[in-house]
This record gives structure tokens, sequence and C-alpha cells, in this order.
């Protein structure tokens, strides 16, 4: 659906922002472009979105390119910029409909599409409102309904939750999962957990390059080497220590003091290998108590830490 | 065509459905009805020969309205989109560049022209209150809103270049304030240097506005003064709409 290859957009001035990308997207994924502020991010989907032109390279939408085929991809592209920008002393549906119109829709097609993505993005009840006085969430919403308005194969949001409080969020990730399949969606974020709720894939930006595009669990058992378990088991220390320098399959551990005869034990495995089912079978085997099992994933966080890492060094 | 009229409903319904518009056209009504209460002030004691449109221009304040309205008008168009970032949304849907900017320009001159409809309230009452039959008739009305519709075209075109290059509305009518000023000074030099066999002067003598619009006020409508407003108009467009496109080169 989306075919970039060696994307570069430098600014007038000389600051390249995005440098030499390239990836592709496939029909109905939901992909997000993580990465700080800075990355690039905005820039990548304003040039895919048609609103600038790319300093070299391509970018290719449903097989035609954004700039020499621009009508024919926007058609395509629902489109739903930062901060989201609306005309606040126009009416919901009036606003919708206008859009609808521009974007190439008849007289009674628009209608027909404004009803349909009103109820789609729950703003039935606030057509007749001004934007305007509407509440975040709301306007937040009305710019979703917009991007759809035109049933567009490629939706790209760009930071489509900022600003939102939890329940907005909830409601806006959950219309956004919901477009999978029929749409190919494109989210840009800075907020990690987005990503792991929402998109099939994660391309990382950092520096105006891509450095890791892969699904959130991909990355994560990539990552899997690293990951802890802890064990809370009640046992005499000395015994505890004996066992786990006696398992193979244990490479470090680590045995704090918890409450009462607790003990905390911190388990790092060899080969990423899931300790768990022996931990228990040797609790139930020595008569211990077990109060908690718990494998310390790691977060998309640690993984876009550590992506994020060589290259601060280098630039230092 | 479609895409054309949906935007210019919008950009109308943006002046007529504002206080700014309210404001505008109250402003020039109030400009209007001053100038022709100086104007009847001036002919209530000596009889005129004149028709009364063409001692309307000799009221400072059809100049003043001009100067003043036409920047406040325009500032909005292109400034106001690239500040709140409905710009970027307007240029991703699939519309033209030139639509964008016809569309806006058109609208502008659609406002400008309604602000100016209490001046025909004026005429008529002054018409009825005097006794003399060539005070108003359709001819030197007709050249006078011509007059109005031309040099109006040419201060909103620059009007829209001053919006599309600034990204402030404030900005965007001072620029075109400046312009506009500039302008007129060029014409009162026009004015007041002799035209001679020298090119320079001759050039000069093609922004004398104030000749000009007294020919229309009279009814008299000069090929070249028309040929010189549309391709002014023209020019500033152009340069518009290169401005829009210049975010393609960037």
């Amino acid at each position: 659906m989306i075919q970039v290859s060696n994307l570069t957009k430098r600014y007038a001035g000389g600051r390249t922002a995005v440098n030499d990308i390239s990836f592709t997207v496939a029909r109905g994924e939901i992909v997000g472009l993580l990465g700080p502020n800075g990355a690039g991010k905005s820039t990548t989907m304003r040039v895919l979105s048609g609103f600038m032109p790319a300093t070299s390279g391509t970018v290719r939408v449903a097989g035609f390119d954004v700039f020499h085929d621009a009508d024919e991809t926007r058609r395509r592209i629902g489109y739903m910029p930062e901060n989201n920008p609306l005309y606040p002393e126009m009416r919901v549906r009036e606003y919708l409909k206008f859009r609808a119109r521009l974007k190439g829709l008849g007289w009674k097609k628009s209608r027909e599409r404004v009803t349909t993505v009103m109820e789609q993005c729950g703003l039935a009840e606030v057509g007749r409102r001004v934007i305007g006085q509407l509440s975040k969430g709301y306007k937040q919403r009305v710019g979703l309904a917009d991007a759809l308005v035109h049933e567009p194969e490629l939706i790209i949001l760009d930071e489509p939750t900022i600003g939102l409080d939890p329940q907005q969020i909830r409601s806006v990730r959950a219309l956004i999962k919901s477009l999978a399949g029929k749409h190919t969606v494109l989210i840009s974020t800075h907020i990690l957990p987005e990503v792991e709720m929402m998109c099939g894939r994660v391309l990382i930006m950092v520096g105006g390059r891509v450095l890791a595009s892969d699904t959130p669990e991909n990355l994560q058992r990539r990552m899997a080497g690293g990951s802890q378990i802890i064990a809370e088991i009640a046992a005499p220390f000395e015994a505890l220590r004996a066992v786990w320098e006696n398992l193979p399959e244990v490479a470090q551990f680590d045995i704090a003091a918890g409450e009462g005869e607790f003990f905390r034990c911190a388990l790092t495995p060899r080969d990423g290998e899931d300790l768990r089912p022996l931990i228990f079978n040797l609790a139930r085997v020595n008569g211990w108590a077990l109060r908690e099992l718990t494998r310390s994933r790691h977060s998309l966080e640690d993984i876009y830490m550590q992506v994020t890492k060589p290259t601060t060094e280098a630039v230092e | 065509m479609n895409i054309f009229c949906t935007l210019l409903r919008r950009e109308l319904s943006s002046f007529f459905l504002s206080l700014t518009g309210y404001v505008i056209i109250a402003a020039v009504t109030v400009l209007v009805g001053l100038s022709f209460v100086v104007l009847i002030a001036g002919v209530g004691s000596d009889p005129f020969t004149a028709p009364v449109t063409e001692m309307f221009y000799g009221t400072f304040y059809f100049w003043l309205v001009l100067l003043l309205a036409t920047p406040v008008i325009t500032m909005r168009l292109f400034a106001l989109e690239k500040a709140s970032g409905t710009f970027e949304t307007l240029m991703t849907t699939p519309v033209g560049d030139l639509q964008v900017v016809v569309a806006k320009f058109t609208a502008a001159i659609i406002f400008y022209m309604v602000a100016w409809l209490p001046l025909t309230a004026c005429l008529f009452i002054v018409q009825h209150f005097t006794n003399q039959a060539g005070a108003l008739d359709g001819g030197t009305m007709g050249g006078m809103y011509l007059g109005i519709f031309l040099i109006g075209c040419l201060f909103l075109s620059m009007g829209c270049l001053a919006s599309a290059i600034s990204y402030s509305q404030m900005t965007a009518a001072m620029i075109s304030f400046v312009l506009g000023v500039s302008l007129f000074s060029l014409a009162y030099l026009a004015k007041s240097t002799p035209v001679t066999e020298h090119w320079q002067t001759q050039v000069l003598a093609y922004f004398n506005l104030f000749d000009q619009m007294h020919d229309f006020a009279r009814g008299a409508v000069d090929t070249r003064a028309v040929i010189f407003y549309v391709s002014a108009t023209f020019l500033f467009l152009f340069l518009t709409l290169r401005v829009v496109e210049s975010r393609r080169w960037k």
C-alpha cells in the first residue's frame, strides 16, 4: 500500500529532517511510527500525504506517486495532521460535509457518508454543535471522521491521542483499532504503550532514520535474552542458593530478603528460556510456598531505549 | 467546478457568519454616510453641475474605505489558515492551488462589493431630494460601480498576496496596507507630475488612480484604465499562486 524508497527531506536552510528512509506497508496493516520529538515522523507523514514533496526518493501510495499523481493519491488518503486543525466557527456536520465535498464526493454521497462516519465516530449527538465549543476528545473525533469521510484506503494520523484524557484516549484507540483490515493505518506517536496496544508493526524512527521495523512481539522476543524471572519463595536461604547454583538453566541469580520468611529471587535464564514451570515444580517438590512468579518482559520502552542509544552515543 | 463552489461557499460563509464581516460592513457604511454628509453640506448652498457620483470621489472618504477595508477583508484569507494549520488539511485534499486562490479572491471581491451596497441608498436619497435631473443616471452609476469593482480587484489581489506570504493576520494586514498606501502615493505622484515626452512620466501616468476613478465616476470607461486594473490584478493573483505553490519547492 505504501512504498517508500530512499526518501530524504531537506528543509530550506539545510536541516535534514528525514534521511534516506525506506519502508513498505502492506494493505490492511496498522503501523506505528514511533520516535522522539523531532525524529522526522511528522515530516514523513507530510510527504506521504502529498503536502510537501520529497527532496529525493520516491513515495508511492496504492501504486501512485504522491507527487506526480497528487490528485489520485490524495483521493486515497485520509490525513489528520498534528494538533488536528479544524475550522472552529463551523458546525460539526457542516464541516464534515464541506470536507466530503472537497474530497470530490457528490451531493447525495457526501450526505450518506457524513451520517455514517458521524455514527462511527460517536458524533451523532453533536452534529449541530459549533466545533470551537466542543471538548478536545470530540474535536479529535471530528478530525478522525474527516480522515474517514471519503472512505480512503490509507489513513495517516499524526499523534491522534495527544492531549486527551485517559478515557478519551481509550475511545480514540478503540476507534482506530476498529479500522484494521478495512483500511491501512499509519499512526505516529511517541507514546509507547499506544503502539503496543494498536499496531501490528512498529517503525522506530530516530534522527530522520528508521532504526527498527518489526511487530511489537518480535521486537520483544529479540530482547528476551535479557529478561528476568522474579520468584518469591518461602524457603531457607541456603537451600535456595544451592538450588539456583545447581540449575544449569539459570545463568545468574540474586536473592533478596522479602517479607517474613519469603525471599525474592531474580533469575536470569540462559538462552532466554522460560524458567517458570521449572520453578513451580521445584517449589512443589520441596514443599515451599510460592507467592509470586513473574517474567519481567522487556517493554517496548526498553527496546526503544536500546535502539536509540547507539545514535545518541555516536552524536556525542 | 463543484470543488470551486464548495470552497467559495465556505469562504463566503466565513465572511458573512462572522462578527468581523459585519464590523467591516458597518465601518464602510459609516464612512460612506459621512462622505455624503460632507457632500450635502457642500452642495446645500450652491447649485451643482456634476453628477453625485463624481462628487463622491471628491471627498477623501472613498480612498479611506479602499485603503482601510481591503487589508481587513483579505488578511484572514491565507494567514489564518496557515496559523491554525487548516492550510495543511485543505491542501491535502484533491483541490488545486489555483482553485483555492481564485475561490478566496472571488469571495473577497463579492464581500467587498456587498460592503459598498449602502452607497446606492445614499445616491438615491440625494437624487430624491434634488431637483436636478442630471444628478444620477444609469451610466454614472454603472461607471462608478465598475470603477469600485476594478480598483477593489487590484487592492484585494495585493491583500491576497500579503496574506499568502505571512503567517499572522496582523502582518498580512500591515503588508497589504503598506502596499495600498504605496500605490496611493504613487498615484498622487502621478497626478502631480505633468506628462511629458519622457517615457517615465508616461508610465507613471498609468498609475494615476485619481483621474481614472474620476472618469469612471463620470460614467466614462477608459479601456486603458480597465486593462491596467485587470492586468495588475492578474499579476498579483499570479504571484499569490506562486507563493501558495512555493511550499513544493522548499
